[in-house]
C-alpha cells in the first residue's frame, strides 16, 4: 500500500467512523438517560436516508433546504415517537423494549416499503460538492466525502457543547447518573426524555440524510448500521458520548482497513474487536457514572 | 397427587393431540406443524437462558442457523450421512460457538448483554454469508436426507413427512421433560436464584458464572437440536436462519406465549406460526397480505402495551382485574 493509497483509506475511515458517530452519539445517549434500548434507531437512519431521496425533488435539489426540512421532520417525528410509543417503556425490563422496539421495526420497514419501494435508489450529490481534490499524483478524493466529515465534525462540536456547556446539557448529564434526584430537584423529566429522544431521532436521521449520495438508498440499511452502532456503543461504554466517538473511530478505522487488508474476513473484523475490548474492560471504554 | 394430575393434565392432552394428528391430515398441514414443532424446541432452549436464568439473549439464531449449516457441511456430498453421528456432531458446533460467546457475553450484563449477544451472532451471519464455505445468500443444499441406521440396519425414514413429523414430536417431548426436570432439578434452583438476585446467590456462596455459562451452553445445543431439524426438513440452509430477525422472532414466541413457564415458551411458538401465516392468507387480506410485517409489528407493539405476560399470563390478568372491579364495586 502506498502513501496516496493509504491516505485515501485514512480519510474513509474517518468519514465512516464519524457517520458511525452521529448515529451511535443517539444511540448512547437515549440509553444512558432513557436506559431504553432502542432496536430502532437504525431505522431512523433509514428514514433519513429515504428522506434525502424523496425531499430532494421537492426542494429541486437544494441540499441544505432538504437537510433543515429532513431535520425539523425527524425533530417533530422523533416527539411524537417518544410521545405515543417509548414513553410506556421506561419502568418496564429490557426483554420488553427489545419486543416493542423490534415491532417498530418491522413497521418502519414495511411503511417504507408501501410509501417508496423496495427498489435500490440513488441519491444525487449536491452540484457545489461535486468535485474531487487531487491526491498525490494518481488519487483523487470526492470532495463530499470530506463535506460529510466535516459536518459530522461540527456536529460533535455542537454535541460536546451543549452537553458540557449549557444548562440543558447539564441535566442531560445529571439525568444519566440518577433519575430521581433530578426528578426531586424540580426538573420537568418527561420533557428532559422527550428532548433528547427527539435529538437522538435527529442525529440518526442527519446521518443517514448525508450519507445517502454516498451509499445510495436501499431497504435493510438500518440494520446494518444498527448492529454496527451497537458495537461502538459497547466498545464505547453505555451512555458516555466521548465514549462513542473514540469507539466510533477505532471501528471505523479497523472496519475500513479490514476490507483492504483481509477481504474475505471484513465482515469479522468489528465483531473480533469488539471480543478483544470485552476481555480487557467488559463495560467499555469509558463507563458512565 | 391431584396437583400433579392438573400440572400433567394440559401437557398430556397436547401430546396426545399432537399424536393423533397425522391420522387426520397430510400434505402441507402435517409439514406446517412440523415445522412448528421445530420453533418449539427452538423456543423451548431461549426460555432456559431468558425465563429461566434472567438472560435476554437477541443473538440465538446464530446457534440454530450454526447446527443447520453444520448438518448441510458435514453431510457426505454423495450418499446420506448416519444420524447417529451427524446430529450429535451438528449440536457440538452450536455447543462449541455457544461456550466461546458465552465465556465473553456472560462478562456483561443487562443491555450490554443483549447487544453482544446481537453482536456475536451477527459475526456468524458474516462467516456464512461472505465466504464461499456457507455459500453466500443463496445458502446450500442438502443432497441426501440422514438416515437412521444402527449396524448397518436401517430404522426409519426421514424422508417420509409422517416419520419425520413423529420424530421431531419425539424430539420436543424429550427437550420438554429434560428442562422440566432439570429446572425441578439443584441446577435449576440455582438458577432461577440467580434470575432473582444474582447479587444474593453469590453472597450465598454460588459461583454464579458457571452456572450461567452452563445454562448458555445448553440452551446454544438445544437450538442447535432445532437447526438440525430445521436443515433436514428444509434440504437446505441460508443465513437468513442466523440474522436478527430469526432471534428477534424467537423471544417474541416467547413474550407472546408468556414467560417463565415451558408450556409458554410451546403455546407462543404456536401462537406466532399461526399469526405469521394468518396475516400472510390474501382471503382475509386481500393485496394487503404480503405487506404482513406491518401487521405482525403493529401486533408485537400491542402485545407489549396490554398483554406484558403473554398468552398464559391472561386467566390471572383477567382474574386480578376482576378482583380489582368487584372489590371496588363493593367499596361503593
Amino acid at each position: 500500500m502506498d502513501l496516496a493509497t493509504f491516505l485515501v483509506q485514512c480519510l474513509n475511515a474517518l468519514q465512516y467512523g464519524l457517520l458511525l458517530f452521529l448515529v451511535a452519539s443517539g444511540l448512547t445517549l437515549i440509553f444512558g438517560i432513557m436506559g431504553v434500548i432502542n432496536l430502532a434507531h437504525g431505522s431512523f437512519y433509514m428514514i433519513g436516508a429515504y428522506l434525502a431521496y424523496s425531499l430532494a425533488p421537492v426542494f429541486g435539489g437544494n441540499f441544505v433546504a432538504t437537510l433543515l426540512a429532513g431535520l425539523v421532520l425527524a425533530v417533530i417525528f422523533g416527539y411524537l415517537l417518544e410521545w405515543l410509543f417509548v414513553s410506556y417503556l421506561y419502568e418496564r425490563d429490557h426483554l420488553q423494549q427489545v419486543l416493542m422496539t423490534y415491532g417498530l421495526i418491522l413497521v418502519f420497514e414495511e411503511l417504507r416499503s408501501i410509501l417508496v419501494d423496495n427498489d435500490v435508489h440513488g441519491v444525487p450529490v449536491p452540484s457545489w460538492l461535486d468535485g474531487s481534490v487531487q491526491l498525490g499524483d494518481l488519487m483523487q478524493y470526492p470532495v463530499y466525502r470530506l463535506a460529510i466529515s466535516a459536518i459530522c465534525l461540527a456536529v460533535a462540536a455542537v454535541l460536546y457543547f451543549v452537553i458540557a456547556r449549557t444548562r440543558l446539557g447539564m441535566m442531560v448529564r445529571a439525568g444519566s447518573s440518577n433519575r430521581e434526584m433530578v426528578q426531586s430537584l424540580g426538573i420537568n423529566i418527561k420533557v428532559l426524555y422527550r428532548v433528547v429522544f427527539a435529538a437522538g431521532v435527529a442525529l440518526a436521521v442527519l446521518a443517514g440524510m448525508i450519507a445517502a449520495p454516498v451509499s445510495s438508498v436501499y431497504p435493510g440499511m438500518g440494520a446494518q448500521v444498527l448492529i454496527i452502532c451497537f458495537v461502538v456503543v459497547v466498545i464505547g461504554g453505555i451512555g458516555s458520548v466521548r465514549g462513542a466517538f473514540l469507539a466510533a473511530l477505532l471501528v471505523g478505522i479497523v472496519d475500513t482497513f479490514g476490507k483492504v487488508l483481509f477481504p474475505q474476513a471484513a465482515g469479522i473484523a468489528v465483531y473480533l474487536l469488539m471480543a478483544a475490548i470485552l476481555l480487557w474492560k467488559p463495560e467499555g471504554l469509558f463507563k458512565q457514572g | 397427587m391431584n396437583a400433579i394430575a392438573r400440572r400433567l393434565s394440559l401437557p398430556l392432552v397436547v401430546v396426545g393431540f399432537l399424536l393423533a394428528f397425522p391420522l387426520v391430515t397430510t400434505g402441507f398441514y402435517l409439514e406446517f406443524t412440523s415445522k412448528v414443532m421445530i420453533l418449539a424446541i427452538f423456543a423451548l432452549s431461549l426460555e432456559l437462558l431468558v425465563g429461566a436464568t434472567g438472560l435476554v439473549s437477541l443473538g440465538h439464531a446464530a446457534f440454530y442457523g450454526i447446527a443447520a449449516y453444520a448438518t448441510v457441511l458435514l453431510s457426505p456430498k454423495i450418499g446420506a450421512a448416519n444420524l447417529f453421528w451427524l446430529l450429535p456432531a451438528a449440536i457440538a458446533c452450536s455447543a462449541l460457538y455457544a461456550i466461546f460467546v458465552g465465556a465473553l457475553s456472560l462478562r456483561t450484563r443487562g443491555v450490554y448483554f443483549i447487544m453482544v449477544t446481537l453482536a456475536f451472532a451477527q459475526m456468524a451471519y458474516y462467516v456464512f454469508h461472505d465466504t464461499r464455505l456457507g455459500g453466500g445468500t443463496d445458502g446450500i443444499y442438502l443432497n441426501f436426507k440422514p438416515e437412521v441406521a444402527l449396524f448397518g440396519a436401517r430404522i426409519a425414514d426421514l424422508g417420509k413427512p409422517v416419520v419425520f413429523y413423529y420424530f421431531v414430536l419425539a424430539c420436543l417431548v424429550l427437550v420438554f421433560v429434560f428442562l422440566a426436570l432439570l429446572l425441578r432439578s439443584r441446577f435449576g434452583r440455582v438458577l432461577a436464584g440467580i434470575k432473582s438476585n444474582e447479587q444474593r446467590m453469590r453472597a450465598a456462596g454460588f459461583a454464579t458464572f458457571p452456572y450461567k455459562w452452563t445454562a448458555f451452553t445448553m440452551a446454544g445445543a438445544l437450538a442447535g437440536l432445532a437447526g438440525f431439524l430445521v436443515a433436514v426438513k428444509d434440504g437446505f440452509v441460508n443465513p437468513e436462519m442466523l440474522s436478527w430477525h430469526e432471534s428477534g422472532a424467537v423471544l417474541l414466541m416467547l413474550i407472546l406465549g408468556g414467560m417463565g413457564r415451558l408450556s409458554g415458551a410451546v403455546l407462543g411458538a404456536f401462537a406466532f406460526a399461526l399469526l405469521q401465516l394468518f396475516f400472510q392468507w390474501d382471503v382475509v387480506f386481500g393485496n394487503f397480505a404480503k405487506h404482513w410485517p406491518l401487521l405482525l409489528g403493529g401486533t408485537i407493539i400491542l402485545c407489549v402495551a396490554f398483554m406484558p405476560n403473554g398468552l398464559i399470563g391472561i386467566p390471572a390478568q383477567w382474574r386480578t382485574w376482576r378482583a380489582r372491579h368487584s372489590s371496588e364495586a363493593a367499596r361503593v
